[in-house]
Formats: structure tokens, sequence, C-alpha cells
């Protein structure tokens, strides 16, 4: 099993989400984090997938996704040829005590504080996988309150683009 | 609201036939060069598209939510509605009208509970391929989503079992949404699509224009196969030793059979078809080996065994052929040919994988095959016949006294029958006996729920095969538990003058599962006894010949030997009613050959406790 990114574009219509979604689980396969938003031209969203899967059911994902018929483009997106970011919101305990060490922790992941009360800062990160990961494990002595994750975006690198939206809308 | 004006006549390009594989209609021309579109009302939309797409039949049930619908459909000089008595009915009709036909199938339904009944025929002709449109009634959109009555998300429930799904939100999508679900449905892999139209759309405004913009940008379908592979495969085809032609559904969906025919004449290597590809070859043919799988002949499945090269035409490596797939065809290098990518590679691994329409392939691979003689054949030849001459199908005939053997009245049945006739099949033993014990020599005569399974299927599927080619006989071979699943169709057949004629081999049982409870339950029969034979602790209920008369129906009953011909020519001779035969025979015949589920297919079983001799010539 390993982690894959999927970038997937599809025709912004109602029902899209829960077609690729249930495709998925009726298949059996689990999705680790799943984002979904507009892109450069507003008919056409693109989803960030990624699924632990092995290298055939990934394919055959794949093959299942493109079967739709709002699917228009899927590529998968390694880790070193592309960039991938998710976002963080974490509410960390910091009282009069303990605040000038989370903030100088947060500093070092370059984290910046969104919220603060007396007893608490939150902060607002983003990076990849790993480097949430960091941040969390270094905040975890302090005391996290709540925290939410953002599912994962990606870019392939490179000054190529993954496809050309124009070819997907029809001229009004 | 603007009063719906009578449509200019459509243009040549309009009014094309739908073929099995259709053409994408051509877009309108551009805004600024036609009319105004005229305004319909959306019922009205619906009525003139279908008529548009040369609809000619459409089966289904009205209700609140699609009331609208039926009211310009009664005017429709062209599109004819048959009532039907259960919406499942209507969608196994329109499976079988389509898989007659070739034509897209159509059925309607009103919301909540018509659309639900729906859901067992498209989860059927997904699994199946079967081209097929279902339009459904919605509640108002306003309503959507307040569990108003009669309310049921049948988009969400049908969304893993349509090919696609639509819901309408605007009159003027109503041209084309149904184009485009036309469509579709037939072309690529065939596959069902729901069109859910809520009723405040039927009853509102919706300009008509045809024919419409399609808007599908992420649906191209690949029909022409890679030059490449063909030629690997055509080459490992010269090079192989033990090949076999695996034929499956996707020929007869492509019409590949003279393709097919072609190919396997000039490589000389054996056929085996599938449960949904029998007739695809003929069965007379010399080459053809029978079917494979669990039911399939020993030959059959020990060709696939003991292939150095499986040449996959439109078929999916199903459990029900494959057996434990991990000790399937061990030796074999595959070749594997569908026009859905997703099945080469899903259950097994393909050395060459051809993505394509099976008719273009196929003729591509004879034209790129260079033949090498068939000298190589003749080792492989040699062990299949001596399998074939030791191994034909067969089953225990009765004795002058005792009950009926299902297999004979089974095969009387195909023997008497006249040419071109369609034979639809429910599921379980008397589908397997129909698919081994009658002659399929033209594709689309054996019609029958092989992924699914759907006990049932095989009335409503002749009601509507029959429709489709009113000058054919069509035969239902049917169970005694299946008739009872479906049968109210019946009335809908004698009603509407389709006269099919239903063979129920009325062993008194579900008999695959007693089957399976003789053979692995230590004959523990668990409800499977349906009480439909006559004995004297209670009589036939219920009696199938009384019940083929109270539905308009002749009904006939044989339960000797030496009535069964007699019988047949009777039901044979019926043209004007449906006809009904209730074949009371015994109960404790079995399917033979065998493959236990989850087991190799080299543990076939040739009848009960008799394993074949693959190694020593003569042996048992």
């Amino acid at each position: 099993m390993a982690k894959h990114t999927l970038s997937v574009l599809v025709e912004n219509k109602p029902g899209v989400l829960a077609r690729v979604s249930a495709l998925f689980s009726r298949r059996g396969f689990n999705i680790d984090s799943l984002a979904v938003g507009e892109t450069e031209h507003p008919g056409v969203s693109r989803i960030t997938i990624v699924v632990d899967v092995e290298t055939g059911f990934l394919e055959q994902v794949t093959k299942q996704l493109n079967k739709l018929i709002h699917v228009l483009k899927i590529v998968e997106l390694e880790a070193d040829a592309s960039v991938q970011r998710e976002l963080l919101l974490v509410k960390v305990r910091a009282e009069a005590a303990t605040r000038g060490q989370v903030i100088a922790a947060a500093e070092l992941f370059k984290a910046r504080s969104v919220d603060v009360t007396p007893d608490t800062v939150t902060f607002e990160v983003t990076g990849n996988s790993d480097k949430i990961e960091s941040f969390l494990e270094v905040l975890e002595p302090f005391g996290i309150k709540e925290l939410v994750q953002s599912g994962t975006v990606a870019l392939g690198r490179g000054a190529k683009s993954m496809a050309s939206l124009s070819r997907y809308v029809t001229p009004s | 609201m603007s009063t719906p004006v009578k449509a200019p006549k459509p243009g040549p390009q309009a009014a094309k036939a739908q073929p099995a594989r259709p053409k994408a209609p051509k877009p309108a021309p551009p805004h600024g060069t036609h009319v105004a579109a005229p305004v319909l009302t959306g019922a009205q939309a619906v009525v003139r598209a279908l008529e548009e797409l040369e609809v000619e039949a459409v089966f289904g049930i009205p209700g609140g939510a699609i009331l609208p619908a039926y009211d310009p459909l009664l005017d429709s000089t062209k599109v004819r509605h048959i009532l039907v008595r259960h919406e499942q009915g209507a969608g196994h009709a329109a499976q079988g009208y389509a898989l007659a036909t070739g034509k897209v199938g159509v059925c309607m339904a009103t919301s909540g509970p018509g659309a639900t009944n729906l859901v067992t025929p498209l989860a059927d002709a997904h699994m199946d391929s079967v081209p097929m449109v279902a339009i459904t009634g919605q509640v108002a959109s306003a309503s959507i989503g307040t569990d108003a009555f009669q309310e049921a998300d049948i988009c969400g429930i049908t969304m893993p079992i349509t090919k696609h799904s639509y819901l309408i939100r605007d009159g003027a999508d109503i041209p084309r949404v149904l184009a485009e679900a036309f469509y579709v449905a037939a072309s690529g892999r065939p596959g069902p699509v729901l069109v859910d139209i809520p009723k405040d759309i039927l009853a509102g405004p919706a300009p008509f224009v045809w024919p419409p913009r399609m808007d599908l940008p992420g649906y191209k379908p690949t029909t022409q196969p890679h030059g490449k592979q063909i030629r690997e495969a055509a080459a490992l085809i010269a090079d192989a030793k033990r090949p076999v032609l695996y034929v499956g559904g996707g020929v007869i969906k492509s019409g590949a059979h003279a393709e097919l025919m072609e190919l396997a004449e000039l490589t000389g290597a054996p056929v085996v078809t599938t449960l949904m590809a029998r007739g695809a070859f003929p069965d007379s043919h010399p080459q053809h080996l029978g079917m494979p799988g669990m039911h399939g002949t020993v030959p059959a499945v020990h060709a696939l065994q003991k292939s150095d090269l499986l040449v996959a035409l439109g078929a999916r490596f199903d459990d029900r052929v494959t057996g434990k797939l991990s000790s399937f065809a061990p030796d074999a290098k595959v070749v594997h040919v569908d026009i859905d990518p997703a099945e080469i590679g899903k259950n097994r691994e393909a050395d060459v994988p051809i993505v394509g329409d099976c008719k273009a392939a196929i003729s591509a691979m004879t034209e790129a095959y260079a033949d090498p003689g068939k000298e190589r054949l003749k080792t492989w030849w040699e062990t299949l016949d001596d399998l074939r001459g030791r191994y034909p199908l067969g089953f225990e005939a009765h004795g002058p006294d005792e009950p009926l053997a299902p297999q004979h009245v089974i095969q009387r049945l195909g023997e008497l029958a006249e040419e071109g006739t369609i034979w639809t099949t429910g599921v379980g033993q008397h589908q397997m006996w129909a698919s081994q014990f009658i002659t399929y020599d033209e594709p689309g005569t054996f019609l029958n729920s092989g992924g699914l399974g759907t006990m049932g299927f095989a009335v409503p599927a002749a009601m509507g095969a029959k429709l489709g080619a009113m000058d054919r006989p069509v035969w239902a071979i049917d169970g005694d538990g299946c008739f009872q699943m479906t049968n109210q169709e019946l009335a809908t057949c004698a009603i509407e003058g389709i006269p099919i004629k239903v063979a129920v081999i009325n062993n008194g049982n579900l008999g695959m599962v007693r089957q399976w409870q003789t053979l692995f339950y230590d004959k523990r029969y668990s409800n499977t006894n349906l009480s439909t034979h006559h004995s004297e602790a209670s009589p036939r209920v219920p009696d199938f010949v009384k019940l083929a008369e109270a539905l308009g129906c002749v009904g006939l009953r044989a339960e000797r030997p030496e009535e069964v011909d007699e019988i047949i020519k009777q039901a044979n001779a019926i043209n004007d009613r449906p006809v009904v035969v209730d074949f009371t025979v015994g109960q404790d015949a079995m399917v033979w050959p065998m493959v236990p589920a989850g087991v190799s297919n080299d543990e076939i079983l040739y009848a009960r406790d008799v394993r074949p001799s693959f190694e020593d010539e003569g042996e048992i």
C-alpha cells in the first residue's frame, strides 16, 4: 500500500462529488483526503484525492473514475513532481506561562496566529502532510484543544498545465 | 405561459434510425441561423424528443409525478406505450426489446415507488450492458428534499447501477438530456441511463430545439483499437499451440459475429461462448466447444484451463467463468479486447490489452494475422475432441413412469421450435439447461440475466423481445419460482396483443438452491419447496394452467413423457394469444457439469462424484 495523489478535473455539475466519492466506497477503496474547488474556469472543478492503495487498485480506480461521464481528466501527481499542500487550523492552549514557547514553535513552522484568547492561540499553517504532522507533534505537549485540516491540494511542477480547460467548455 | 405550438418538421439529419453504435446527432446550427425554438410543455418536449429519437415503444405505468408526460403520449402516433402491471416488468421489457432489436429500450415510471421498482432492471441492465433509458417522474422541484409524498432520490439510489443519470432542472434541457441519454446508453459499453424529471418541469414551458447540441466533454468511448496491439495479438495467436477464443457478450453487442466467424475459421482456434454470448458463434460449428464456467461443458472449461493463449473478446473474466481466479488458466497469455478499459486487467492481467469495439478489433486481427497453417493445433484439437467424445452434455432420461426430465423438455422445445425463435429465461437450473440443451446458431436469440441473475427476467423480457420482433416466435423458459415473480405481465401481453409463449419448468422448487442443498447442505431442504406440484397433502398452488387462463392466456400442461411433443406443437401453433405451458417435471434433476463455487476449474464434476480424467485416456 502506498499513498497516491490523484488530480481529477470534473464538470461542475450537481452530484459530481457524490458520484466520485460513491465510486470509491462502492469499490472498497479508502479515501485519505479529498479537496474540491473551482478552477480557472467556473464550469470545471478540480478534485484532489489522496488514496492509500496498491498500484493495481489505483489503475482500476482511475479507470472506473474515467468512466464517470462528468470526469474530464485524471492525472496522478507524484510527490517529487508536484507541489502538495494542506491547510491546518489548530487551537492550542497558551496560558501566560507557555505562550512564549508556543509562539516560538509556531514561528519555526511559519504558522500565523489567527485568533487569540487569554488561554489559547489559533494558528493557521500550510505545508505538505509531513510538515503539518511535525507541527502538531511540537504543539502536542502544550495541549491541542481542537484542530481542522483540509484535504491535500496539489499542482504539477513546471510550466505545463494538466489540461487546457477551454477544450472542455462548449462555446455558447 | 406561452401556448404550445406545433414544431416545424425536423431536418433530415434528425430522421436517422438509432443504430446500435449511434453517432452523435449533429449539433444545432449556431444561434441566429434558425427560427426561434417553439415552446412546448416539458411533457410535450419529452414525447417529441422520443419521437425524434425514433422510439417505437415505451413500457411504463403512470402515476402522480409522471402524469403530465402521459397526456401528450396519448396523442403520439409514433410512440406506442405499453401499460405494464409492475414497473419491474417495464424495465425488463425494455431490456428484452433492446436485446432483440439492438435499439435502446425505454421504460417510464412515476416518482417514489414507481422509480424504486425500476432499480432491479436498472441494475440488471448495468451488469449485462443493455442499452436502456428510464424516464421517471419526480416530485415538483420545490418539494425535492422535503420527504414529499412519493419522493425518492432515485438518481442517488441508482448512481452505482446506471451508466449515467440526470435530474432535469430546466425544461429547456429536455431535448439535450434525452439526446445525450440515448447516445450514452447505446454507445461505448452500453448501459442504462436514468432521466428524472420533476413534475413542474413536465408541466412548465420547454423551448424545443432539435437536434440539440450535446454537451458531453468527458465522454469519448474508444472504439478504434490500437494497431500495434492488434499486430501483437495476431502474432501471439499465430504462435499459440493451445489458443482459445473466449467470446463474451460484447461480441453480440457490437454485432461482430460475422467477423468472429472469419477469425475463428482463419485461425482454426477453438471457440467458447459465455452465457452472455450464446449464439455469437454457432453451436453447430465444429470449432465450438460450448459454454465455459460453473456449468460449462467439460471441453470448454478444460480448453480455458489448459490454454496457452486466451483471446478474450468482449468478455470480462467473471467469477462464474473463471472459478477460483488464482488457478484459472495458469499457463495462458491473455489478449483482452473490450470497449471498456476498466474491464481490462480488472480480474486478470492482460498481456495484450486492446481497448476498442469488438467488431473493429476482430476484423483488424483477422487482417493482421499471418496464417502459419493449422498443423500446430493438431495435438490441441486431438485433446479437445477426445474430451468432446467422452464428456458430451447429457442428462439422465426419465423412465416411462418417472417424472419428466426437465432437460428433455427443454431439448424438445429447442428441437421443435421454428427457425428464428428468440428465447428468454429466468435464473436458475432452467436457465442453465436452456443454455446447454438448445442449439443457438444466431446472435440475439438467447436473452437472459447473466450478471445480476435476476429471477423473474423471462416473462417481461420475452414481452419486450416479442414487441421488438413481432414476426418471430418468442419462448420464455421459466422456472416455477421465477414465474411467480413477474407473471403479472402476461396480463399485459394478453391485452396488448403480444403473444409470447412461456414454458414453466415446474419442478415445484427453487431448483438451483435445492441442488446446492442436495450437494452442500446435507439434503436439508430449507425453504425451497414452492408447493406447485399436486400432492395428496395439497393441490397445486398456484395452478399454472388456471393462472394462465385467468391472465387471458392459453394454459396447457404436460406431465408425462408422451405428452411433451404434442403439447409443444400445440403451443407453437398458437399465435394469437400468449400461451403458458406447465411442464410438471421431477424435482431431483441437477445441472451438470458443475464447478463448485470458489474452487478451481480443474475440479469440474461431469456428474455427481464423477471427475473427468484429463490425463489418462479413456479412464474415469
